[in-house]
């Protein structure tokens, strides 16, 4: 079985800010493997584990420096990477973004499609359900616990009502939760090995899409401004220095609340 | 300018997100209609004219009977594509978000999400977004119709205007893959266990604590403090308390005087349903969590070590 897992490559928590020239998300600086797709890396490995053979590719559209989460996936287990690296590609809205990813994941064939549950970077928690919709494929969200046989897939998941269960036949698209696995560490040996496994990196051109799908052009929506949210209040962060509880009993005790 | 709105239900309701985004999309103008779409549901979409809806719209199929998005994407591609919606609304949630995002790619029509606002500026709908931890606001726009938005949870109160709705059938068709999901138990949680919704105080775990066992120190805290205690989703998934104490998106909306979150991120699943607390106190041990960048009192700490002090600092406080 072939399962693909789509993963991004997101700013650093601590520098996340917006480029107030081009109103995108300013992706400068190092970056990591967005947390949340850590989950479906694993649960491609333990999937894997459970059947005895497969592969895992992993699919990423962003800029270069993504190859890093990739090769962290690997290095996690998966078996080969792809990268979808383009010029015309960055600033992809939703539709825009599926529109290649999609394309990509056409290539790869593959039997399951992973997704994490969200972006960190985003917010978004939206992406399956329109490669989904692209690769005409049935498609499970949310999922907290999957189980895969060789020709269907199984996923329990929350909603807001409690726990359903759905059941659809392969191939499939599937959005995990992060309540569904804790993720391996990559070992050192994973490190060593994941600089020999396949990284392949392709362009727009190469998958066949046509620069007006992607990127600005292949975009429907836009960022029109930018503002500072209404102030919540000011806010007090203390590190812990064995008196953190002692300083949180006063605060409470000022505002009435103990 | 004409707007369609998604309208969720669950046992025979409409649900009050979708009935608030309605309500907006009334007080937005134009001519606003619903859209109902199940087995069985004519009852249903009536409740929807005293919102706002001058037309209601029922796909009624029993390939619609499970809530499952993919179906819905058929329906909806078909009476948009059909009658030319400018907007077409959802209110936020497991279900609604599957449908606007599929519903996305089968129209190439744009979809904005997390909204916590709209307006209408020079003619044009915008849409307010907050993003990176809502340490920013987002002015949102759509360069084609429709132009899809999901609105963030509890965002828009349901406003009753007193009109009534005419209801048109619609018919459905569906793609194959649509309807090769499908749903093997819809299972509901159960309505017992305390009530985390009018308690004055919570005190609230997440997967920071580490393990069910250390949930204790939760209860002790909030025993201490005479308040509740509440989970996040993900050590409700993963088996640690209960689904009835869930604070968060797919679970309870509260607003407390004082809220404690011990060991939670504040991922916005967590976030939309305790944003609205009095006080927010959070104590976690990594300094980039985004909770901090949304509480009042932040504690950089090991949860472990600083929840049983403050338990006992609370206890001799008020034994004294």
């Amino acid at each position: 079985m072939r399962v693909a897992v789509c993963v991004k490559h997101v700013p650093d928590t601590a520098a996340r800010r917006i480029d107030q020239a081009t109103k995108r998300l300013d992706r400068a600086g190092e970056g990591a493997l967005n947390s949340f797709d850590a989950n479906a890396i694993e649960e491609a490995l333990r999937i894997k584990d459970a059947q005895g053979e497969g592969e895992i590719v992993v699919v990423s559209l962003g800029p270069q420096r993504a190859l890093d989460s990739l090769r962290k996936a690997l290095a996690m287990g998966a078996d080969r990477a792809l990268l979808v690296s383009d010029e015309a590609a960055a600033g992809s809205d939703l539709v825009a973004t599926s529109h290649v990813l999609a394309a990509a994941l056409e290539r790869e064939n593959a039997d399951l499609v992973l997704f994490g549950q969200q972006a960190s970077d985003g917010d978004g928690a939206v992406l399956w359900a329109a490669v989904a919709d692209r690769l005409r494929r049935p498609l499970i969200s949310q999922v907290a616990e999957l189980t895969v046989s060789a020709t269907t897939v199984r996923g329990k998941r929350q909603t807001e009502f409690g726990y359903d269960v759905i059941e659809a036949s392969l191939p499939a698209v599937v959005a995990v939760s992060d309540a569904i696995n804790e993720p391996r560490y990559p070992s050192l040996k994973g490190i060593m090995g994941a600089k020999k496994k396949q990284q392949d990196v392709v362009s727009l051109a190469d998958l066949g899409v046509e620069p007006s799908h992607a990127g600005e052009a292949g975009s429907r929506t836009t960022v029109i401004a930018l503002s500072e949210p209404p102030p919540r209040g000011d806010s007090i962060k203390v590190e812990d220095d064995g008196n953190a509880a002692e300083k949180l009993v006063e605060f409470l005790a000022e505002n009435k609340l103990v | 300018m004409t707007t369609l709105v998604f309208l969720e239900h669950h046992e025979g309701e409409l649900l009050k997100g979708s009935l608030g985004v309605l309500s907006k999309a009334a007080q937005l103008g134009g001519d606003v209609a619903g859209v109902v779409l199940g087995a069985g549901v004519g009852e249903v979409a009536s409740q929807a004219g005293p919102y706002g809806a001058q037309t209601v719209y029922v796909v009624d199929h029993e390939s619609l009977k499970a809530p499952l998005p993919q179906p819905r994407v058929d329906g909806l591609a078909a009476l948009i594509r059909d009658r030319g919606f400018d907007n077409v609304l959802f209110a936020q949630s497991v279900l609604a978000a599957d449908v606007a995002a599929g519903l996305a790619a089968r129209l190439d029509a744009g979809l904005n999400w997390d909204l916590v606002d709209l307006e209408i500026a020079d003619g044009e709908l915008v849409g307010k977004r907050p993003a990176i931890a809502d340490s920013v606001v987002v002015d949102v726009g759509w360069t084609t119709t429709p132009r899809l938005a999901l609105v963030r949870t509890g965002t828009f109160e349901p406003v009753e205007s007193g009109g009534s709705a005419s209801i048109e059938q619609v018919d459905a068709s569906f793609e194959d893959f649509s309807t090769t999901a499908k749903m093997i138990e819809q299972a509901h949680a159960e309505a017992e266990g305390v009530s985390i919704e009018d308690a004055d105080v919570i005190v609230a775990g997440g997967r920071g604590l580490g393990g069910p066992e250390n949930f204790t120190l939760v209860e002790e805290l909030a025993k201490a403090l005479g308040g509740a205690v509440a989970a996040t989703r993900a050590v409700v998934d993963a088996g640690w308390y209960p689904y009835s104490t869930q604070v968060g998106q797919t679970g309870k909306t509260v607003s407390p005087k004082l809220y404690i979150a011990c060991g939670i991120s504040g991922a916005i699943q967590h976030k939309v349903g305790m944003q609205g607390s009095g006080t927010i106190v959070a104590i976690n041990k990594d300094p980039n969590a985004p909770i901090f960048e949304f509480c009042d009192f932040g504690v950089v700490g090991d949860v472990h070590a600083v929840v049983p002090k403050l338990t006992e600092l609370v206890r001799s406080r008020k034994g004294g």
